[in-house]
């Protein structure tokens, strides 16, 4: 037995030393080798287990050594295997020619046998937390007792695929892994018995692994699409999830808690529903894909009703990750809970960010260029909710519009990072929202997070209109004296966008003729033109307060400042009339400063006159005397033509006062007839709704 | 606190009802029977124009001498209704509003379960327990 095993592998001869010799006697007999030769596969695999190598590790000895090959362990491929082992342990590769040298024992945990050589190591594997799979079957962990009996049923016999994973034991079979197999879903349907050999050897956190053990073959429905090229990955799955088994002593004693495969699946199971790991996905879609894991209804309800935490009737990325496991842990046989479990529960918000943590890194310096600010942004949000969090800020957020309190905080935000955010995940979390009927926000957490919908979809929405909006009305008490600031520039900015030279054009003809109408034929105009009177507004202050800042400028105008100034010029000109170069360009430094007089209607510079075309002012009804500002750069000079202008301006703005006083009382008059027929008809209502009532 | 609570669909047949159980359930059955009547005299009597604006809350719909019954109705015509004991004189008002509004929040949430459909009856625990909540305590 000493050569011919090594022979036996390949070739290669592998010599043992005496101590290698008696060891691998010992574990050979008991392995319970039958007359063929060939080892029990279970036992060999509890040895592996024992052995608390990764389950990488432990694939790759089985491959190396030819079993996987072979489908057996045979004595030849058993002893190179336990040389593996050896190797690996010593932390060699597992490679044939890392055992040609010599190498200590492999060491077993809780291996019961005979050779004395294995007691130290017993003894100082003993203390492990790992199990102990050999000594004590029954003794894998955690509910045990309850698992063994419930997941039997839940296994399928691992006939057909995979006989190469014979050796192994099905526990370990890196068939497939919980998190990575979609079809551990179709396998849950057919219930059929196990290997019973191998009971839960391991401890819970192998529990998602039995799922994983079904074998995807036969699965006919396909829980999500591609069962075969995933077996790859699912072997890879598996494997690194034996990792985590080994790895993680605290995970065995919570059912509850999600493994890093887990996570993986449940996020790879999330992007085929939502591409968005910050979105969420809708009640109906999620119906449908749960229904598929052929749980009863009443089961799912209650899934949904614990990992719905915030209660909008969709999942985000967290919640789908917590009813997907409660999915899982169901399938493999454990009782609902009644409320969700604590490593559910918060720590999900943390999973989540973990998860998606990685593939944000990435994603971001792709999101930039992608048209999908939004992950940045839920990022962004995610990051002020997850406060306890220590994650950086590259963290999905769970779009829900909930509390009205956080939108203040990521206004700012998206004000700052972009514009286009998604209007089609914020257009859909409205609606979802909007069914909802929730007064309270149940969560605090989750409503944070909801709440960044809700200023994401209002601001989304043209972000300029609410800009001009909010710049033209306050700017006024904030802007400085001296030179413009940049709510004056803005505004100044704005106006000559928007107008160009032709405004002027378009706006003189209802403004002339408005004085001389009556106050009825006024109204519609002004009604209609809801966003112009605010942009006239903006012009009137330059021109209506022009003659005022006329003798500031002159001691601080600024060249800098003329394009500016030159606009703001624009329809200060107008008052003067004869273009000014000089005093325009004066007027233009202390137009943009002068804030206010919003309520000027652009019938006051209709009755302006006439506009000398200002070319390069867009407001159109300033237009008017602008052109000529465009001349006037540099001039600044304070000449006693400024005087007289202002005089000339004085004088038009008291006509202008005239004809607004004028037309206000006619809108009152007007007013006052309105508000009597609205009286007339709310009384003919009344007279009218006892008949129908009855 | 409740003896009867109980949630009506639009067409008028119980989604939930649930009464203390010491005592006669079915005298609450028809109890919550003849309520419905009064509800629909009191959400008729609105009017048609008066839809969005009427209350959903709709008070004590009438008394007996054990006990009074108590109605709401959501927009949806789903009526939920309450029967208290008469005895209990200490319930106010605004408690048996939040009991109603409670009620609502609940059904909301059972409403938001995509597996739970429109007109089945009501099985969802996080309804029960609530509901647990608001009734007589019976040692």
């Amino acid at each position: 037995m000493e050569q011919g095993p090594g022979a036996a592998t390949g070739g290669s001869f592998i010599s043992l030393s005496e101590n290698e010799q008696r060891c691998y006697s010992g574990l050979y007999t008991l392995c319970q080798a039958d007359s063929s030769g060939k080892l029990a596969s279970s036992k060999v695999g509890e040895l592996f287990r024992a052995s608390q190598l990764p389950a990488e590790i432990l694939h790759q000895i089985t491959e190396v050594c030819g079993a996987k090959r072979l489908g057996y362990f045979g004595t030849g491929q058993f002893y190179v295997a336990l040389k593996l082992l050896a190797a690996a342990q010593s932390g060699l590769p597992v490679r044939l020619e890392s055992i040609t040298g010599d190498l200590p024992l492999p060491i077993f945990a809780g291996v019961k046998s005979e050779a004395e050589m294995r007691f130290p190591n017993h003894s100082s594997q003993a203390s492990d937390g790992q199990t102990h799979p050999l000594s004590t079957n029954a003794g894998p962990v955690l509910r045990a007792g309850t698992m063994t009996a419930t997941d039997r049923p839940a296994f399928r016999p691992p006939e057909n695929s995979m006989e190469k994973q014979e050796p192994w034991s099905p526990p370990r079979s890196p068939c497939t892994s919980p998190p990575q197999s979609p079809s551990t879903y179709c396998r849950y349907g057919y219930s059929a018995q196990r290997n019973g050999t191998e009971p839960l050897v391991g401890y819970e956190g192998k529990y998602p692994a039995r799922p994983a053990m079904l074998q995807e073959n036969s699965s006919p429905s396909h829980y999500s699409h591609k069962p075969a090229p995933e077996q790859p990955a699912i072997t890879r799955a598996l494997s690194t999830e034996r990792l985590t088994d080994g790895a993680t002593d605290d995970y065995s004693d919570d059912p509850w808690r999600i493994t890093e495969e887990q996570r993986d699946y449940y996020t790879n199971q999330f992007r085929t529903l939502q591409p968005d790991l910050g979105g969420l996905i809708l009640g109906t879609v999620a119906k449908n894909f749960f229904t598929k894991s052929k749980l009863p209804i009443p089961e799912l309800s209650h899934i949904w009703e614990l990992s719905d935490a915030d209660r909008d009737g969709a999942l985000t990325f967290p919640e789908f990750c917590t009813a997907f496991h409660l999915i899982v842990a169901r399938k493999n046989g454990y009782p609902l809970p009644e409320k969700l479990p604590p490593s559910l529960r918060p720590s999900l918000l943390a999973c989540g960010e973990v998860t998606v943590d990685s593939p944000k890194i990435i994603q971001p310096l792709i999101v930039f260029e992608d048209s999908t600010p939004r992950a940045i942004q839920q990022e962004k949000g995610m990051v002020e909710i997850q406060q306890a969090s220590p994650l950086p800020a590259l963290t999905t957020s769970t779009p829900d519009v909930r509390d009205d309190a956080r939108k203040s905080e990521l206004s700012p935000k998206r004000a700052v990072v972009t514009v286009v955010t998604q209007e089609k995940p914020v257009q859909h979390i409205l609606p979802v929202s909007a069914a909802n009927l929730k007064p309270d926000p149940p969560n605090e957490l989750d409503p944070n997070m909801k709440s960044r919908t809700r200023p994401r979809s209002y601001s989304s929405t043209s972000i300029d209109d609410a800009m001009k909006k909010v710049e033209e009305p306050p700017t006024p008490p904030p802007r400085p004296q001296k030179s413009h600031s940049r709510a004056s520039s803005l505004d100044l900015n704005k106006l000559f966008q928007q107008g160009s030279q032709g405004v002027k054009s378009g706006w003189l003809p209802p403004p002339p003729a408005l004085p001389p109408r009556p106050p009825a034929t006024q109204i519609p105009h002004f009604l209609p033109a809801a966003d112009k009177p605010s942009q006239k507004a903006v012009q009137q202050p330059n021109f209506a307060d022009f003659s005022r800042f006329r003798e500031e400028e002159e001691a601080g105008v600024h060249p800098a400042s003329q394009s500016p100034l030159r606009r703001a010029a624009g329809p200060s000109t107008e008052d003067l009339g004869p273009p000014k170069p000089e005093p325009s360009v004066g007027i233009q430094g202390h137009a943009p400063q002068k804030p206010v007089r919003r309520k000027y209607r652009p019938d006051s510079q209709n009755l302006e006159a006439t506009p000398p075309a200002t070319a390069p002012y867009p407001p159109a009804p300033a237009a008017t005397a602008t052109v000529t500002v465009t001349t006037s750069k540099p001039a600044q000079r304070l000449a006693p033509k400024q005087k007289r202008e202002i005089q000339m301006a004085i004088r038009k703005n008291k006509e202008t006062n005239a004809v607004l006083t004028r037309l206000n009382s006619e809108l009152q008059q007007q007013l006052k007839v309105v508000h009597q027929e609205r009286v007339t008809l709310e009384s003919q209502l009344e007279l009218l709704r006892p008949l129908t009532s009855t | 606190m409740a003896v009867c609570i109980a949630v009506i669909a639009k067409e008028n047949y119980p989604l939930y009802i649930r009464s203390v159980p010491s005592q006669n359930e079915l005298k609450f059955h028809y109890t919550v029977h003849t309520s419905l009547d009064v509800v629909e005299e009191k959400i008729s009597a609105v009017g048609k124009a008066m839809a969005d604006q009427r209350e959903l809350y709709l008070g004590l719909l009438y008394p007996t001498e054990d006990y009074k019954v108590y109605g709401y109705v959501t927009n949806s015509k789903v009526k939920f209704v309450i029967v208290v004991d008469s005895s209990n004189t200490s319930l106010r008002d605004n408690e048996i509003r939040s009991m109603f509004r409670k009620l609502h929040n609940s059904f909301t949430d059972v409403m938001c379960n995509p597996f739970y459909n429109p007109g089945d009856p009501i099985q969802s625990k996080a309804f029960d327990g609530m509901v647990s909540g608001m009734m007589v305590q019976v040692s």
